[in-house]
């Protein structure tokens, strides 16, 4: 189930990206985060307890919403914008943490 | 002479302001942003391909917003633009920047921050759950790309912005499930007087209240939170509270909208070693300036609600007057004598805001021991007590640098101000006696290329 609603601006050109190796549909203009919480419930697994995250603050303040490209580098989600055949994955490549190994 | 060296951080409403008087006065002031686009948070302009109209975006404010942005665009020619762009140090008379590709050290004879602010959050159990959200983040999902937070949103928390987003959400067809307000009714009426310092904002908040009420949203006064239900996959699941009439009750919702008005961001003040003084009526440590904005540092100025929350309008103000005050140029008298009566008008109402809506400094104490204080690394309430109580710590650094409160990805930006309350209230001293965190380079995480190739 999607965490984000629309309410306007769906007048946009599609674009598809690839969140841990997924198709994702998204519109052109939309963050990560958007792309991403139009389609699901949330971003990524916290390093430091038990639950899902799916950002905070939405003006990059908070770092809550990291993602990662396939070679590691981290974006904010929030700030980012979405683009066609881009591919992301939602936990850091190569990272392993206490709560989730 | 050469030109002075002017670097203006913050494209907001203070930031533009200040540019334009700089380039009025024949300069060509630096100006760095870590927006995409020009306007800060609250003008955040929306991409270039969405076409919603500025009455649709920012409501009452649209004019103001629209003038500001135009006068940006007139000045993209006449200054230094460097959006996305984050400063992360200020030392020795430099401007540490860093982009995705470039890293960079400037120079500079004057420097005005224009900061801007971010969401005062007083946490509440359970808000480190998929879909809780800052007030201020749900607007921007608004904003800037025409989403809601959730299918079903309450608002809860305080503050002019409690009512303004609910009230954008109800106009752009999202359910409000509540609007949640933890201050009583009556902290208005003893407010009054400060408030009607600026009717027509008063009574734009007035006009607020009633566009929630035509559509049917219930709105409670003088509750107090008790948790954000919820689960660890799905998140978010409903919020349970204490009304004001003190029965406890539930509503269910898969998102939540909190804070508590702002808190301005000085991280790059206290790097620039401003002075900061303890203002009571906001109980925050802020840097201390003077009427035209001037720091205790020279060449350092501080303006728009980076240095106070004093509100939008007050920012374009003051971020003019902190360029016009030491330019060494002929200054209108006039001009800056009124520029000053309108930032005080400003401060009153501010005044009238924080009586009206108080920040909940109680509820930081009463946090249960499971309860989770700072959401970056899920350090709770019962172990920043047991800190104090093993390690003596009574001193927000001291604190952070054995219980991690502040030392996450936000770096106590969101928990910071609630773990200081907490601390106070625990050791029984003063809230200005546990002292502020101490801003640290860099401000926020690097872009990685440029970490790593350090």
């Amino acid at each position: 189930m999607s965490r984000f609603v629309r309410l306007g601006e769906t007048d946009r050109p599609p674009v598809t990206l690839y969140v841990d190796g997924a198709p994702v549909a998204a519109l052109e203009g939309d963050t990560l985060m958007v792309a991403l919480l139009s389609g699901g419930g949330t971003l990524r697994q916290s390093e430091f307890g038990p639950e899902k995250r799916a950002g905070f603050c939405l003006m990059g303040a908070c770092q809550d919403c990291w993602v990662w490209t396939e070679s590691g580098d981290r974006l904010r989600a929030c700030s980012t914008l979405a683009a066609s055949g881009q591919r992301v994955v939602t936990s850091q490549p190569g990272a392993s943490w206490p709560n989730h190994v | 002479m050469a030109e002075p060296r002017i670097i203006i951080v913050g494209a907001g409403p203070s930031g533009t302001r200040a540019a334009e008087a700089c380039v009025a006065a024949g300069l060509r002031p630096i100006v760095i942003d870590e927006g995409r686009r020009d306007g800060g948070q609250i003008y955040r302009r929306q991409p270039d391909n969405f076409t919603r109209p500025y009455r649709k975006l920012y409501g009452t404010e649209a004019g103001r917003a629209q003038a500001l942005h135009e006068t940006f665009d007139g000045l993209k020619g006449a200054i230094d633009y460097r959006p996305e762009t984050l400063v992360w140090n200020i030392a020795k008379g430099h401007v540490w920047t860093a982009s995705a590709t470039v890293q960079e050290a400037i120079p500079f004879d004057a420097l005005l921050l224009c900061t801007g602010a971010t969401d005062r959050l007083m946490p509440v159990k359970g808000w480190q759950f998929a879909g809780a959200y800052s007030l201020g983040g749900a607007q921007v999902a608004l904003k800037s790309q025409a989403v809601s937070i959730g299918h079903r949103v309450v608002f809860m928390g305080s503050g002019p912005l409690l009512y303004l987003v609910a009230s954008q959400y109800v106009e752009a067809g999202a359910e409000v499930a509540a609007v949640l307000d933890t201050s009583p009714f009556g902290a208005r009426l003893k407010a009054l007087p400060d408030l009607l310092a600026m009717p027509s904002v008063l009574w734009n908040g007035v006009a607020l209240t009633r566009t929630l009420k035509r559509a049917g949203v219930m709105v409670q006064h003088g509750v107090t939170p008790v948790e954000i239900m919820g689960d660890a996959e799905s998140g978010v699941g409903g919020v349970r509270f204490f009304a004001g009439s003190g029965r406890e009750e539930t509503i269910a919702c898969d998102a939540v909208a909190m804070g508590h008005h702002l808190r301005p961001e000085t991280q790059l003040a206290d790097l620039a070693r401003c002075a900061f003084a303890f203002d009571p009526g906001t109980r925050q440590w802020l840097p201390e300036r003077d009427d035209d904005g001037r720091s205790s540092v020279a060449g350092v100025y501080l303006a728009g609600d980076g240095a106070k929350i004093l509100g939008a309008r007050s920012a374009e103000a003051s971020g003019r007057l902190a360029a016009l005050g030491d330019l060494g140029l002929p200054v209108d008298k006039g001009e800056m004598t009124s520029l000053r009566s309108e930032v005080g008008q400003y401060a009153r109402f501010a005044r009238g805001l924080a009586k009206a809506f108080p920040w909940p400094a109680r509820q930081a104490p009463a946090l249960p021991d499971d309860a989770i204080l700072c959401r970056c690394e899920g350090v709770t309430a019962g172990d920043l007590r047991a800190v104090m109580r093993e390690t003596g710590a009574q001193e927000a650094n001291r604190a952070k640098a054995f219980s991690r409160v502040g030392m996450g990805r936000c770096q106590g930006r969101y928990c910071g101000l609630a773990a200081a309350e907490l601390i106070a209230a625990e050791a029984g001293v003063p809230v200005e006696q546990v002292g502020r965190l101490r801003g640290q380079a860099p401000v926020k995480p690097l872009p990685i290329a440029i970490g790593d190739g350090q």
